[in-house]
């Protein structure tokens, strides 16, 4: 139920990420840089499963907040996310059991590790999403009308906040992103805590797991020479979409989120057709030959055709070979009130949600 | 106007002659493990072309894969000391933490990581602490380190920190060569940190090549001033470019291009160079090739600078050809061609023999590849055309044919026609296009900084005047000096109505200095 995260499971865990980030939550490399310095030191990390958690144990979802850009200079900082967990423990009074990823997509999905690594807590198999989203209220936890408050967040010079209380999930994005501008668009946060409980009922369960096998599928494909998206499709239950090339990418960026139209022009058996998936941040709907045959909360991955690799929103580029992929979504973002927070039209697309696992 | 160009490659050196723009005389010779006897050897050759007549030369371009090399063989490299003007910040990733450890080690950092450096908006992160770089200096100067790159918090949007750290270290140590990373490097503070310690890394190397350059120009008469081609295929007085070594890793398929470009005549295209291990695919913008903008790695090292976009194939004259399965590449038997290829009596099946098979190019001997199966040397002649069509296409920012201008030794593997190409261009001289783009390579001068509190005219007025005076510093006839580029980007979070702003300009080589008679 708690076992040791082996220093050889870190890239598996990067890469897994990046598949499950769908385009957006950012590179992990830093991170992984991050981590892998941890273990060098001689840190390590613990994972411990959900269902080893105590109803009343304290748990902390810490991620990184800001602007990409700023975090290319800025970069991450272990240090500063575990104290993000101790401005959190000092003002509730309590000691958390374990910390948690708010998303297993992208970078974040290593943030509690750095914070683990440093406090000596266990990091739990499982984030609130099952993927990357671009904002709080696209969270498991805000699906399940959970308290949204206390948050801390830290910078690196001694600036410590805490957002004590906020009216709802959006009050408390725009609090706290206002925070981390005052102090140049990079913080590390501990948002508002959960319990063990609320876990197990609320989280999305043994994602880290999934993360790092998914990566290592991909990892041992490569070294076989066999195909990499094969194993993706096989260890997830995934279904192949469309094989092409990228004849176009229009990208905007409009209120803080990157949005846009990639088009791909199908290659092999697709050949003669076309397919344009709609992004924020990350991969939402896909359409082809113009009617919608994907859209979120199942998880839309472009991948390198060759390589396997996850291409980003942030560098898809016209005439790469690629190989949409469609995952399966956790069951907590397809029920109707999940789908209200994180369905199409949640993303402005007048659809209603058809999956393409549906029977 | 004579010139000679010169391009040092893995396999070749490459020479020609030149008087304006009529090709005197063009050579080939064997890369030397010296380099410099093979350099000598290609004038003396050159020389020897013009029958023996004293040459009247005005400049020597040079494109030498030197410091690359050095950073692969993780050899000549100096002792590094590293400033990173960033703290509290970015603490956790030291200076050179994702290097390969061979190149770590034997660069052999001495690091700092001073408090200091500024955010996005131009506000300082803390005050710079500049005891602490006096006490870097102070470390330097005991540990015999005179090779510095200095690296601050969002330099290229805010300088300051790093002007300022550097003036501090030459106080102290007034041997010091200092790279400051605002003047290489782009956001991206460890991919910026990771070029500019790699310059300081070859300052001893780019001072002792320069200096055997020169020599072996002497030894064969000439004393015209020289230059060194940079990464975006323009050229630099030699002792202003051993400053700056990265912009001398890409030189060589840039110099290509330029060549392709001066040899078509074209200013807009793709352009494939086929050597013999492997092809670069590029693109001409406006007669220079177009910049990478993503991380390119360098000996194992991330870096995000002036780069041309490049896509490598595994694809030359030499490239082998599985007889069983038809795979094509990606080993190659290299410069061992002339031993190992069918046409030269040799037991291996390459590109070239399927070349000559198909009758498309005399090499060699032709009986010996009658025996190929013809469906065979089709089939593989179509694979080799869409390894190409497939490389031209992930080359294009759009839809829509483009031309594509054909150099290189392994010329003859391009088709007449390719699809999604406008026409196929061959041209004349097409082996010696890199040694004839640096032979024709004009002079730059760049500029990348925030301009504020001026209107938009006023700050591309003050970057193109800077951009100039850096083109005449690296040896521009100030009278020929045209804009090529201009982009401005308005940064709407900093006061003063900021913008960056980028621009270049070019010139043609200012006025001769010594001509002497070889």
């Amino acid at each position: 139920m708690i076992r040791e995260f082996g220093a050889d499971e870190i890239d598996p865990l990067a890469i897994g990420a990046w598949i499950l980030g769908t385009g957006g939550g950012g590179s992990p490399y830093l991170a992984q840089l991050n981590l892998k310095q941890l273990y060098a030191e001689g840190k390590t990390c613990k994972l411990i499963d959900p269902a080893a958690l105590a109803d009343d144990d304290y748990v902390a979802v810490v991620s990184k907040m800001g602007a990409p850009l700023v975090g290319q200079e800025r970069l991450v900082d272990p240090a500063h996310l575990a104290r993000a967990v101790q401005v959190m423990e000092e003002y509730l009074g309590k000691k958390f059991r374990a910390i948690m990823s708010v998303e297993i997509g992208g970078g974040n999905a290593i943030s509690p590790f750095l914070a683990g690594a440093i406090l000596d807590y266990p990091v739990v198999d499982a984030d609130a999403m099952g993927r990357a989203y671009p904002e709080a209220q696209m969270t498991s936890f805000a699906i399940g009308d959970l308290r949204m408050y206390p948050l801390s967040l830290v910078d690196c010079r001694d600036n410590e906040v805490v957002v004590a209380r906020a009216a709802s999930w959006k009050w408390m994005e725009r609090i706290s992103r206002k925070v981390c501008t005052e102090v140049g668009s990079t913080s590390a946060t501990c948002k508002a805590p959960r319990t063990g409980k609320e876990v197990k009922e609320w989280g999305v369960l043994h994602t880290v797991t999934k993360a790092t096998r998914l990566g290592r599928a991909v990892l041992e494909a490569r070294a076989a020479h066999a195909d990499p998206i094969a194993a993706v499709l096989e260890h997830e239950g995934g279904k192949i979409l469309f094989k092409g090339k990228v004849a176009d990418m229009d990208r905007t960026t409009t209120g803080g989120f990157l949005r846009g139209t990639a088009t791909m022009e199908g290659l092999d058996a697709d050949r003669g057709s076309k397919l344009e998936l709609a992004f924020q941040n990350e991969w939402a709907v896909g359409f082809r030959d113009g009617e919608p045959i994907v859209m979120t909360p199942d998880l839309i991955c472009v991948l390198d055709t060759v390589s396997g690799e996850a291409i980003g929103t942030e560098t898809l580029r016209y005439g790469q070979r690629v190989t949409v992929i469609a995952l399966p979504a956790p069951d907590v973002l397809l029920t109707p009130k999940g789908l209200d927070h994180v369905g199409p039209r949640a993303f402005g697309y007048d659809l209603d949600f058809k999956s393409v696992f549906a029977a | 106007m004579k010139r000679i160009g010169i391009d040092v490659g893995g396999t070749n050196t490459d020479a020609v002659l030149i008087d304006k723009s009529t090709v005197l005389a063009a050579v080939k010779s064997p890369t030397t493990s010296d380099v410099m006897s093979g350099v000598i050897n290609s004038i003396q050759r050159l020389v020897k072309a013009q029958g023996d007549a004293p040459l009247d030369i005005d400049a020597v371009m040079i494109g030498t894969t030197h410091f690359t090399n050095a950073v692969v063989e993780r050899a000549r490299l100096d002792r590094v000391a590293a400033i990173r003007i960033a703290m509290p910040a970015a603490a956790s990733l030291p200076p050179m933490v994702d290097w390969p450890a061979d190149l770590r080690a034997s660069v052999n950092p001495l690091s700092f990581m001073v408090a200091g450096g500024h955010e996005y908006d131009g506000r300082p992160l803390v005050p710079l602490d500049r005891d602490a770089i006096r006490d870097a200096a102070m470390r330097m100067r005991d540990a015999g380190i005179t090779a510095v790159g200095i690296t601050a918090l969002f330099s290229p949007l805010t300088a300051e920190c790093e002007v300022e750290a550097a003036e501090i270290v030459s106080s102290v140590l007034p041997e010091a060569r200092i790279t400051l990373s605002h003047r290489l490097g782009r956001i991206g503070l460890l991919e910026r940190e990771n070029v500019t310690l790699l310059n300081a890394s070859l300052q001893s190397l780019g001072q002792t090549t320069v200096e055997a350059f020169r020599s072996a120009l002497a030894s064969v008469g000439i004393r015209a001033p020289f230059y060194l081609t940079q990464n975006d295929g323009t050229v630099v007085l030699a002792e202003v470019a051993a400053a700056n070594p990265v912009y001398s890793f890409a030189s060589g398929p840039t110099n290509s291009m330029r060549g392709a470009a001066f040899l078509s005549g074209r200013t807009e295209g793709m352009v494939i160079d086929v050597g013999g291990t492997t092809s670069d695919i590029g693109c001409l913008v406006n007669g220079f090739p177009r910049e990478a903008n993503n991380i390119v790695e360098v000996g194992g090292v991330r870096t995000l600078f002036r780069m041309p976009d490049l896509l490598p194939m595994a694809l030359g004259g030499g490239t082998i050809i599985d007889p069983e399965t038809g795979r094509i590449g990606p080993r190659s038997v290299g410069y061992r061609i002339t031993e190992k290829a069918l046409v030269f009596g040799g037991d291996t099946l390459t590109t070239t023999d399927i070349a000559v098979a198909a009758g498309i190019v005399e090499i060699g001997d032709r009986d010996r590849v009658k025996h190929l199966d013809r469906s065979l040397v089709d089939s593989r002649l179509k694979g080799i055309h869409q390894m190409i069509e497939d490389g031209v296409d992930r080359m294009k920012t759009s839809a829509g044919d483009m031309p594509i201008i054909v150099v290189g030794g392994g010329a003859f593997l391009v088709p007449r026609e390719l699809s999604g190409v406008s026409e196929v261009v061959h041209v004349e001289h097409a082996g010696v296009a890199n040694a004839l783009g640096a032979a024709m390579a004009q002079v730059s001068g760049e500029v990348d900084q925030v301009f504020s509190d001026m209107s938009r005219d006023a700050a591309l007025a003050a970057a193109q005047e800077i951009a100039t005076q850096r083109a005449v510093e690296a040896g521009a006839d100030l009278n020929t000096i045209s804009l090529v580029d201009a982009e401005d980007i308005p940064i709407a979070y900093l006061p003063g109505d900021a913008r960056r702003v980028r621009a270049r300009v070019v010139g043609t080589i200012g006025t001769p200095g010594m001509k002497l008679v070889a």
